[in-house]
């Protein structure tokens, strides 16, 4: 995994609430046994017409927002499905950072085992950081995750919350699945344990 | 000791390990795995050299991208890209020596129904599987949720997952269900009452004597949405329903054993005087049949309502609903059960249990569909097919005109050929209606199996109680 130490970048505004896991990745794009690659089709149907030409309305082909690294969201980003191909496609299209009032709970977890970080903030600063995105690609915003704080263009400074274990996570790009193995032990006993306790389980 | 709710007494006695900033190690007891969400996770242990910690823990099947036609035996009813998924999973599970329900199997499925019916689940165990309608299976009182791939693989690996405990939401449901009302529609209620992110950062507890009166299929379909109203997960107490389902399942516990259980699991239920973070009541008299009109599952409204207008909305949903009637083909004010379709697809993880397709072939019984409808039944799984044979529903559906089908997630998420094309309308038992959910350009009418028979016969959104009413 990438780390994520200090990020400055275009912000793409994307205001809509709920923009769900379909939207971000469609179904028919599922089907690779792969995690790379997905970039192309990020917001697919959003971002295409039905026979393949770009939508030149939608923000991430406008000129300003081609090279965007982050995304200012509306509530409730990433809701729907468990499908990590929208983490995916979000970094392969280069997204590092998306910021909302809120993320639903599995998209917001498959961020941090991408390399993504998706940052919480109240109505009034997204509101803040949404103006900012619509400057355009002038405007790059800085999301500093050491010191946790997302700064605008214009240098107004705002902090921002996260968990000390996926920030180490993403400071030092480690993984998971080694960290638990080092607790190998633990889940012997706890397995042992549990073999009294509910040996039907 | 301190009183403790469902949530927590499960989360307590799974808890491996604890760190000081909070984050858990919590052992998972059933991992169940599909072929669209595990290929990578299972190329990362191969990369690194890494086992299935525990396989006889791990169930496997296919479910999203198979065909649900007859002739699927035939591989050329796949396109490519879903037959190399298929074939990985059978490889996989081959290779690593997990359970597994190939598509030629009888008991083959949607994995969150043959889970249960096969006995995997039982109350008070951790289930997960990369897949947001996890949260199923906590109808048993089983801490259900859906993970992500990279999860999929650490689950894998470890037998264990890295989780932050969630707050504890109690939704109660008090009285009964009036006639015509449905495990859907509570649910769809639920989300409509405290919207898609209600749930976020919380596990639902469901409760009260409408949940308690629900049969566990319907149980299934409340715990189902939990997730649709954004929570980590949804449970439901066990009880003598719970035990009566689950003794004689393959893989539940006999004998000695299954005594030994249900003593524990009788211990599964929350605490007088448990701590709530968040509350609400539904009085279970209110809710009627309801569909929704929208693009996201909380909008949603009684089918005897109106479209709603944009200026009926505060804040960002203002644009959100502007734009979800641009892509629905509707105008406000237009009435609910004035809404012509196209297509009734009964089938899905919420809604392809036997108790659904009684529940719709009791509606459709001697009756047809409106000429020119496409409908269809996908059964959840092989065996919900055969009892619906056996029972004399499948000729209903046939009689009705319906489409019978092999079993699968089918038209829910139309990653197999079934799918809307731009504009066509559906009536769908499923649980999303997501702009291009069943197919690009599509639009989906979320409700009850009752609510999507009546529909066929119609031919537009139709109050099932005044056909109900019709044959009485």
């Amino acid at each position: 995994m990438d780390k994520f130490t200090k990020l400055t970048g275009i912000a793409a505004p994307m205001p809509l609430v709920n923009i769900d896991t379909d939207m971000i990745i469609p179904k028919q794009f599922l089907k690779t046994i792969k995690r790379s690659g997905l970039g192309v089709n990020l917001f697919d149907e959003m971002r295409y017409t039905l026979d393949g030409k770009e939508i030149p309305e939608f923000v991430l082909n406008q000129p300003a927002y081609r090279q965007a690294q982050i995304i200012v969201a509306g509530d409730n980003f990433g809701c729907g499905s468990s499908r990590e191909h929208a983490p995916w496609a979000l970094l392969d299209f280069g997204i590092r950072c998306v910021i909302s009032t809120s993320f639903a709970d599995i998209f917001y977890n498959n961020c941090f085992k991408n390399g993504i970080l998706p940052i919480v903030m109240p109505q009034d600063v997204v509101d803040v950081l949404m103006e900012d995105a619509k400057k355009g690609a002038n405007a790059r915003q800085t999301v500093d995750l050491q010191a946790q704080t997302v700064t605008t263009s214009d240098g107004r400074v705002f902090p921002f919350e996260v968990d000390a274990h996926r920030k180490d996570c993403l400071i030092n790009g480690l993984d998971d699945i080694g960290l638990t193995m080092v607790k190998a032990k633990s889940i012997d006993s706890f397995e042992q344990k549990a073999a009294t306790l509910r040996p039907w389980a | 000791m301190t009183a403790r709710t469902l949530y927590d007494k499960i989360w307590d006695d799974h808890m491996v390990d604890q760190a000081e900033d909070g984050t858990c190690l919590l052992y998972i007891d059933r991992h169940l795995v599909h072929e669209v969400t595990s290929p990578q996770a299972f190329e990362g242990l191969r990369m690194t050299g890494r086992k299935v910690r525990a396989p006889q823990k791990t169930i496997a099947v296919p479910d999203h991208n198979v065909p649900t036609t007859l002739d699927r035996a035939n591989a050329a009813t796949m396109t490519e890209d879903s037959r190399i998924q298929v074939e990985a999973l059978d490889k996989n599970a081959k290779d690593f020596g997990i359970n597994y329900y190939p598509v030629s199997d009888v008991r083959q499925g949607i994995v969150h129904i043959v889970g249960p019916e096969q006995g995997w689940t039982l109350p008070g165990m951790t289930v997960v599987c990369g897949d947001s309608h996890t949260a199923t299976h906590g109808a048993f009182g089983a801490l259900a949720h859906g993970i992500g791939t990279s999860e999929v693989e650490h689950v894998l690996a470890t037998q264990t997952l890295i989780q932050r405990k969630a707050k504890n939401f109690k939704v109660e449901i008090t009285g009964s269900l009036r006639p015509g009302v449905t495990a859907k529609d509570i649910t769809l209620s639920v989300i409509g009452a405290t919207g898609t992110a209600g749930g976020t950062g919380y596990v639902i507890e469901y409760c009260g004597q409408a949940i308690r009166e629900l049969s566990m299929e319907g149980r299934m379909t409340v715990c189902n949405m939990a997730i649709e109203g954004g929570a980590r997960a949804g449970l439901i107490a066990p009880d003598e329903k719970t035990y009566a389902y689950c003794m004689g399942r393959p893989h539940a516990p006999k004998g000695a054993a299954w005594e030994a259980a249900v003593t524990y699991w009788k211990t599964l239920f929350s605490d007088e005087g448990a701590h709530w973070d968040k509350v609400i009541t539904l009085k279970g008299e209110e809710i009627a049949p309801v569909v929704t009109w929208g693009t996201s599952p909380e909008d949603v409204l009684p089918i005897t309502g109106k479209v709603p207008s944009p200026s009926d909305f505060t804040g960002g949903k203002v644009d959100a609903v502007q734009r979800a009637l641009d892509y629905m083909g509707l105008t406000p004010g237009q009435n609910l059960s004035d809404i012509k379709i196209d297509t009734v697809f009964i089938g899905s993880c919420t809604n392809g249990r036997i108790e659904d397709l009684r529940a719709a072939a009791a509606i459709l019984k001697g009756k047809k569909k409106k000429d020119g409808i496409r409908a269809m039944v996908v059964p959840g799984s092989g065996l919900v097919r055969a009892q619906a044979e056996e029972e004399g529903l499948a000729q209903i559906f046939i009689d009705a005109g319906f489409e019978w089908r092999l079993a699968g997630c089918s038209m829910c998420l139309a990653m197999n050929p079934d799918q809307l094309a731009p504009g066509e309308r559906c009536a769908a038992t499923s649980n999303r209606n997501f702009e291009g959910r069943q197919g690009r350009g599509g639009r989906t009418h979320l409700l009850s199996p009752a609510m999507a028979a009546a529909a066929a016969i119609t031919g537009h959104l139709t109050d099932v109680r005044d056909l109900m009413t019709a044959t009485v």
